[in-house]
């Protein structure tokens, strides 16, 4: 599968506006190869629009590199062949293909067009080992619309795998799981950064004190804090600005969203 | 969307060694063997036999409409591009092929006999004479609108015009295309077209054991597009199209350009539709501005819409259902037509967008990628949709 080259993530003082308003507002940040980094902040504070100026969909100024590749100026499906995948706040799986199918095509954006001209016959390894670790394996063949939600979010990341995707930028990738899905997820995340740089914007405070190597907060369009669990825990502008007030900083958020 | 269980069971399941069963590929390649053999016989054998020679003509008329029908469900069906203007390359092919044929009448040397009667000219306009070779003529039927549907296509899927405005965008190419033939009566033969073909490669198309070979070549014609589609929808470039037609943004961010992807599908139909007008000259005589205007370039999209877009055949049996139809009906109800067409149009979209193909997937949901996104029609066909599958599961 993955794992020849373990990269770190670097973001130079990207800025994006849209008609006047400044979304991302000179965000800097460095995730180092083989984290696990969660990025939080209060709605509107700009983590999606940074993963959409990370992976091409809006336009954005600064430098983004990962390993040696700049990023900023090209287009979507060039950075995603760099090693970068994505997934989306609301599961975007294609709900009229079959798991494997969903599969099959993320795994293949560097096929000719005279192997897409062919059927698929059997299924690849990378693919039947992708099933394994997402724990779809007897799913395959149902389509994934007819998947439970957690499930999905689970073929989201499958499918980042067998792209090759050597950073993994995930949406809220616990949003709407059970105790037992999110447990799941995690020891998924930990698994995949062996070999692979892991950004994680998730509002889940307990996910996040699990599983988090690494925590940037970001507050209107700018890094308020950054550092470990703890250290983010202990700022108290962090507790000031995104928990709202300063003691017993993640329980009231996570029973909201729980 | 809803989910149709309730939230999974605690931990993920645990890893099965069994390889997951891929679609039943031998019993499903026999029933496609012999769905051929049924469609072979009754195109070969069952039609000759009981249409007359004027049916017979009438159903050859069809069967070119249903190879324009195929190509849109590969585009629409499969691809989610509804292209309002098949009549363009329809009309490309079909001018390609009858301007040969006006030639090969006229003889070594002549111009064909609309020319002389109002065109001042008094020499074959330049971009005629390339088609007086069968050797260009026959190829471009298909290449020319291969070529125009390229270029158009480059254009507006990388700026990615989509929905709606592509639909516009077609239709509005295929008034272009009518205004332009139109204007251009010297050499196009204006609103009349090119009419009055006599010959057919040294045949002579009045003689019915001739009309009867067009006919053959026709059904032939059409049976090796279908097995063409059939291999193109179940390759793995089949389904990309799927996932492109139902999730653009996310095909993109796997790696993929989704604007290379439209424009194979989109050129392949309009090669369809070319060929389509190219056999639809010896089978009816003529090629006119009516014949691949707006009007009929809906007529073709409504058959597909009928017959079930996202279906090999669905696209052919709505194509021929609506022809036959149209004909029987205005026959017996000169006028009524229309009314009754738009009428079915409306019921299929509004209570069975997956057309008339998906009466049989709804019993037995199989095929996958062949319900064409239900829930961007009404949702009605929505509910009654989910009704079926709840017992099912």
């Amino acid at each position: 599968m993955s794992g020849e080259r373990l990269d770190g993530l670097s973001v130079r003082d990207v800025r994006v506006s849209f008609d006047g308003f400044t979304a991302v507002d000179g965000v800097c940040m460095e995730v180092p190869a083989g984290d696990i980094r969660f990025l939080i902040g209060p709605n509107g504070a700009g983590k999606t629009t940074l993963v959409d100026a990370i992976t091409g969909l809006v336009g954005a100024t600064g430098s983004v590199r990962f390993g040696d590749e700049e990023l900023l100026g090209r287009p979507v499906h060039r950075i995603s062949r760099l090693g970068i995948g994505r997934t989306f706040q609301t599961s975007s799986v294609f709900e009229e293909l079959s798991v494997l199918q969903n599969l099959d095509i993320a795994a293949g954006a560097r096929r000719s067009w005279a192997t897409l001209a062919r059927r698929r016959r059997g299924v690849p390894d990378e693919i039947a080992a992708a099933l394994e670790t997402i724990g779809l394996t007897e799913q395959a063949g149902n389509l994934a619309g007819t998947l439970a939600h957690g499930q999905k979010q689970w073929l989201e990341i499958g499918m980042l795998l067998v792209q090759d995707a050597r950073l993994l930028l995930l949406d809220e990738p616990v949003a709407g799981m059970s105790h037992e899905e999110r447990d799941a997820t995690g020891a998924l995340l930990e698994t995949l950064s062996r070999d692979r740089t892991v950004v994680v914007i998730e509002h889940d405070m307990d996910f996040l004190r699990r599983f988090a190597r690494s925590v940037t907060v970001l507050h209107a369009g700018r890094v308020l804090s950054e550092g470990t669990v703890t250290q983010v825990q202990a700022d108290p502008r962090v507790q000031e600005v995104y928990l709202g007030h300063p003691v017993d900083a993640g329980s009231a958020r996570t029973g909201r969203e729980a | 969307m809803t989910a149709v269980t309730p939230a999974p069971p605690a931990v993920r399941p645990a890893p099965v060694d069994a390889v997951p069963p891929d679609r039943p590929a031998g019993r499903a390649r026999l029933r496609t063997a012999a769905g051929f053999a049924f469609g072979a016989a009754l195109l070969f054998a069952v039609a000759p036999l009981m249409l007359s020679d004027f049916r017979l003509a009438l159903l050859a008329k069809y069967l070119c409409v249903a190879m324009v029908a195929v190509g849109i469900g590969i585009a629409w069906g499969r691809g989610g591009m509804l292209t309002l203007g098949q009549g363009v390359f329809f009309g490309l092919g079909g001018y390609a092929m009858a301007m040969h044929l006006k030639l090969a009448d006229a003889g070594p040397g002549g111009m064909p006999d609309f020319m002389q009667l109002y065109g001042q000219l008094d020499e074959l306009p330049l971009w005629w004479r390339p088609f007086a070779s069968p050797w260009f003529a026959l190829p471009a039927t298909v290449l020319l609108p291969m070529a125009v549907a390229f270029g158009l296509g480059s254009l507006v899927f990388r700026r990615r015009v989509r929905g709606a405005y592509f639909a516009i965008l077609s239709q509005a190419l295929a008034a272009a295309m009518v205004i332009l033939l139109i204007g251009q009566q010297g050499t196009t033969g204006g609103t009349n077209g090119l009419t009055d073909i006599k010959g057919f490669f040294g045949y002579d198309l009045d003689d019915p054991v001739n009309q009867r070979m067009v006919y053959f070549i026709i059904a032939g014609t059409l049976l090796a597009l279908l097995a063409l589609t059939r291999q193109l929808i179940h390759s793995r470039y089949g389904e990309l199209l799927v996932a492109v037609r139902d999730g653009e943004e996310r095909v993109r961010f796997l790696g993929y350009d989704p604007a290379s992807v439209k424009l194979v599908a989109y050129v392949v139909a309009a090669g369809m539709a070319g060929l389509a007008g190219a056999l639809f000259v010896p089978a009816v005589g003529i090629i006119s501005p009516a014949l691949i205007g707006i009007v009929p370039s809906i007529e073709f999209v409504i058959g597909v819409a009928v017959g079930g877009r996202a279906t090999v055949l669905g696209p052919v049996l709505g194509a021929v259902a609506v022809a036959w139809a149209r004909t029987a009906l205005s026959e017996r109800f000169p006028g009524t037509w229309t009314y009754l067409q738009g009428l079915l149009f409306v019921v299929v979209v509004a209570f069975l967008p997956g057309g008339l193909a998906s009466l049989w997937s709804l019993a037995r949901r199989r095929d996958v990628g062949a319900q064409p996104a239900r829930r961007r029609w009404l949702s009605l066909g929505r509910r009654r949709v989910e009704r079926t599958e709840v017992p099912a599961a």
